[in-house]
C-alpha cells in the first residue's frame, strides 16, 4: 500500500517540486529567515539606540538564565500546564459528545466550536473583561440575586443581608487562567474530535459486551485510542499558552506577569532586542522539548487514518 | 556619561477597545505603505509633491474635521495611522522610515529619535504660525530653538480619582505608591520609567538622574505596595476609573479630563510633590517622502482656529497661545487640564538618559512583578 501511494509523486517529480516550491519558499522567507535573524540577535548587543551588533556573545543567555527570569519562565509554565489541563478536562467530554451526536447536528456543534475564531482575540478578551469587571455582567447578576434574596428575607422578618460585595473576578491569576482556557479550548476540542471520530465503535461495543463498565471502557479503550489526539491537543494548547502575552496583559493583575510579557517589553519599552531574542529562544527550546515529548506519545506507523 | 532613561508613554486611549485594536493592529499599519504609488495614479500638488501625507498619530488625538479641512484647504489627502505608545513608534522607525511624513513623539522620544538620527531639522521659514506658540514653548530644554520639534500638546501625569470613594483629596503620590488606604482599588501605569521616576519624586528627588542608591528603596516600596495594587494598566486608566474597576489611578490629565465630561464624580489632581511634564511634538522623520506637505501640515495645525478645534476634541492642554485665546472658559479654567501654578512649578520634564537606564528600570519593574 505504501508503494501505491509513493509511486505517483515519484514519477511526477516535476509536478511535485512545482507544487512544493511555493510553500517551501514561503516557509523560508517568512518563517525561517526571520527566525534566523532573531536567533542571530540573541548573540548580539545593542549599540546606541538602533544598532544591534552580533558579536557571538552569550551574555544575553547568561542574563536570561538568572533566577529572576527562570522563575518567571517556571510560573508561565505552571499557567500553561494548568490551562492545558483544564482544557483537556473540559474539552474531552465536549469532543466525545460531538462524536456521538447525530450526524446532522454534528456539523452545527463543530461550527459552534469554531465560531469564536471569527472574532479577533482582542475583542473576545475585551468582551471577557466586560463580563468579569467589578460592575460587569457576572457581578450585576449576582448583585441582583443577592438583593432579591435580601428583600425576601426582610419580608420574612429574617433580617437583611449585608450589602452585596462585588467579586474580584478580574485582574488576577484566576482571570488569566480563565481567559487562556477560553481562548485555547477550541484548539483542544478539534484534535480530540478528529481522533475520536475515527475510533472504531465496534471496539466500544465489544468492551461493553464483555462486561467492562462505562468508565472502564472510557479509560481503557477510548483514552488510549484517542491518545494521538490528546497529545496534539495538549501541544497546540500548551505552546500558545506559554507564549500568551495579551491575556495576562489585559486580564492579569500585578502578579500575573508571564514570560511573553517580559519578552514583549524587551522589544518595545526596554528596547533590548538581543535580550528579548535570547528569552524568546529560551522559550523556543522549551517548546522543542515539548514537541519531542509529544512525539514519544504518538504511536509510530500507519495506524492513524 | 550618565545615562538615564526615559520614555513615557501614554495616551489617549479614549475608547480603550478601539485603541487597543490600534495597538495590536499596528503591525498592519506598515503594510499599507507597500501600496504607495503602485495602486493608484499619483496626484501631484502645486509644490510638485504627491498630494498626500502619511501622518502617524496617537489615537483620539486630532480634531473631528481637521484632516478633512486640511484637504479642502490644500488638496492634500492625509492618511492617518495610529500608534499606541512611543515604543511602537520608535520600533517602527528604527529599521527605516516606512513612509511617514509627520509623527508625534513625546519629548523624551524627540531626544531619542534625534540621537538616533531618525528625525530631520525643520525649516522654520515654512512654519510662520510658529509665532502662535506661547513663549515658554518656543524654546525648551530638550530642543533649544525648536530645531526638530513643534509642540502639539503638553500633559502631566497625575492622580485620577472617584471623589465619592476618597477620604479627602488624594493629593500625594503616597496614596498610589506607599499606602494601603485604597487597597485593591489602585491602578498604576505599566511603565517602568514613569513609575521609577515618580517614585523618586515622591521620595523628594528630581525625576532626572535618579541616583543608583535610591533604586533599591523604590523597588522595595513597590514590592510592599504590590498587594494593594489592583492593576498595572496599559494607558486605559481612565476607562477603568469610569467603569468602577478602580477608584484611584495614575494617568495623564487629558485622559482623565475626557472621562470627567461623562462622570461628575471623577476628578484629577497633580500631587503636591510635583510630577513629570511631557509634551507631544510634531516631527518630520528622516526619509519622509513629502517633506513640503509635512511642513504645510504642521503649519496648519498651529493655526489658531485649527488648534482650538483640536483642543476642543482632545481636551489636552495646548501650547498654542492663539488657540488658547479662542477656547471657552470651561477649558481654560479646567483644573484637570491646567493644573495649578504651584504644582507646575515643582514639576519637571523628564530626560532621555540612555538605553542602559531603560534596561535597568525595566528589570526593576520585572522584579517587582515577579516578587
Amino acid at each position: 500500500m505504501a508503494e501505491n501511494v509513493e509511486e505517483p509523486w515519484f514519477r511526477a517529480r516535476g509536478m511535485f517540486a512545482a507544487l512544493l516550491s511555493g510553500p517551501v519558499l514561503f516557509l523560508f522567507a517568512f518563517l525561517l529567515a526571520p527566525l534566523a535573524i532573531i536567533w542571530g540577535y540573541s548573540f548580539g548587543h545593542t549599540q546606541g539606540l538602533k544598532e544591534i551588533v552580533v558579536d557571538g556573545t552569550f551574555a544575553n543567555y547568561a542574563h536570561a538564565l538568572n533566577p529572576l527570569y527562570l522563575s518567571i519562565l517556571v510560573k508561565s509554565f505552571v499557567f500553561a500546564v494548568v490551562t492545558t489541563g483544564l482544557c483537556l478536562l473540559i474539552g474531552f467530554p465536549v469532543a466525545m459528545a460531538i462524536t456521538f451526536a447525530k450526524p446532522q447536528s454534528r456539523a452545527w456543534l463543530l461550527l459552534l466550536i469554531m465560531l469564536p475564531f471569527w472574532t479577533n482575540l482582542l475583542i473576545r478578551t475585551y468582551a471577557l473583561m466586560a463580563v468579569l469587571r467589578t460592575q460587569g455582567y457576572v457581578n450585576v447578576f449576582l448583585g441582583f440575586l443577592w438583593n432579591n434574596l435580601s428583600q425576601i428575607m426582610v419580608a420574612a422578618h429574617l433580617g437583611h443581608l449585608a450589602p452585596f460585595q462585588p467579586l474580584d473576578l478580574l485582574y488576577n491569576n484566576f482571570a488569566v487562567i480563565l481567559g487562556l482556557v477560553y481562548v485555547q479550548l477550541p484548539f483542544m476540542v478539534l484534535p480530540l474530535y478528529s481522533a475520536m471520530d475515527r475510533l472504531d465503535r465496534s471496539l466500544l461495543e465489544a468492551s461493553l459486551d464483555l462486561g467492562a463498565g462505562h468508565l472502564r471502557t472510557l479509560f481503557q479503550i477510548v483514552v488510549p485510542l484517542a491518545m494521538p489526539g490528546i497529545a496534539s491537543g495538549v501541544l497546540v494548547t500548551l505552546i500558545p499558552s506559554l507564549g500568551a502575552f495579551l491575556t495576562p496583559d489585559l486580564l492579569g493583575g500585578g502578579d500575573s506577569q508571564m514570560i511573553a510579557n517580559v519578552i514583549e517589553r524587551q522589544f518595545k519599552a526596554a528596547n533590548d532586542w538581543p535580550f528579548g531574542a535570547a528569552l524568546s529562544f529560551l522559550l523556543m527550546y522549551v517548546t522543542f522539548a515539548a514537541i519531542a515529548l509529544q512525539s514519544m506519545f504518538t504511536p509510530k506507523g500507519g495506524r492513524r487514518g | 556619561m550618565p545615562e538615564v532613561p526615559p520614555l513615557p508613554r501614554r495616551r489617549p486611549h479614549r475608547r480603550s477597545l478601539l485603541a487597543a485594536l490600534g495597538a495590536s493592529g499596528a503591525a498592519a499599519v506598515g503594510l499599507s505603505f507597500g501600496l504607495d504609488g503602485c495602486s493608484e495614479k499619483v496626484r501631484l500638488g502645486a509644490n510638485g509633491e504627491e498630494a498626500k501625507l502619511n501622518f502617524y498619530n496617537w489615537d483620539t488625538y486630532i480634531g473631528k474635521d481637521t484632516l478633512k479641512n486640511f484637504r479642502a484647504a490644500t488638496g492634500v489627502d492625509v492618511n492617518m495611522s495610529l500608534f499606541a505608545n512611543n515604543d511602537e513608534l520608535f520600533a517602527k522607525l528604527r529599521a527605516g522610515n516606512p513612509g511617514f511624513d509627520v509623527i508625534v513623539p513625546t519629548n523624551e522620544f524627540v531626544t531619542r529619535l534625534r540621537v538616533a538620527d531618525l528625525i530631520q531639522p525643520l525649516d522654520h521659514a515654512k512654519i510662520p504660525n510658529f509665532r502662535n506658540l506661547l513663549p515658554e514653548f518656543q524654546s525648551v530644554v530638550f530642543d533649544p530653538g525648536r530645531r526638530y520639534s513643534i509642540p502639539y500638546t503638553w500633559l502631566v501625569l497625575g492622580i485620577g480619582y472617584r471623589k465619592s470613594k476618597m477620604q479627602g483629596v488624594p493629593d500625594s503620590w503616597k496614596w498610589l505608591f506607599d499606602s494601603d488606604r485604597y487597597k485593591g482599588r489602585i491602578g498604576l501605569f505599566d511603565e517602568a520609567d514613569d513609575l521609577v521616576r515618580l517614585a523618586a519624586k515622591y521620595l523628594g528627588h528630581s525625576v532626572r538622574n535618579v541616583p543608583e542608591s535610591l533604586l533599591p528603596v523604590i523597588e522595595a516600596m513597590y514590592i510592599r505596595q504590590k498587594k494593594n495594587i489592583r492593576v498595572f494598566h496599559e494607558d486605559n486608566g481612565q476607562d477603568l476609573l469610569l467603569s468602577g474597576d478602580i477608584d484611584i489611578v495614575l494617568e495623564y490629565n487629558g485622559d482623565i479630563a475626557q472621562v470627567m465630561q461623562e462622570d461628575d464624580d471623577l476628578d484629577f489632581v497633580v500631587p503636591k510633590e510635583g510630577t513629570l511634564i511631557n509634551s507631544d511634538c510634531l516631527c518630520i522623520p528622516r526619509g519622509a517622502p513629502r517633506p513640503d506637505n509635512a511642513h504645510r501640515f504642521i503649519n496648519y495645525l498651529l493655526d489658531a482656529k485649527v488648534g482650538a478645534d483640536i483642543s476642543n476634541t482632545i481636551m489636552y492642554p495646548t501650547p498654542n497661545g492663539a488657540a488658547l485665546a479662542l477656547m471657552p472658559d470651561s477649558y481654560r479654567q479646567n483644573r484637570a487640564i491646567f493644573p495649578p501654578k504651584d504644582r507646575m512649578a515643582v514639576s519637571e520634564y523628564g530626560d532621555f538618559e540612555g538605553v542602559e537606564r531603560t534596561h535597568q528600570f525595566d528589570e526593576l519593574l520585572t522584579r517587582v512583578k515577579a516578587a
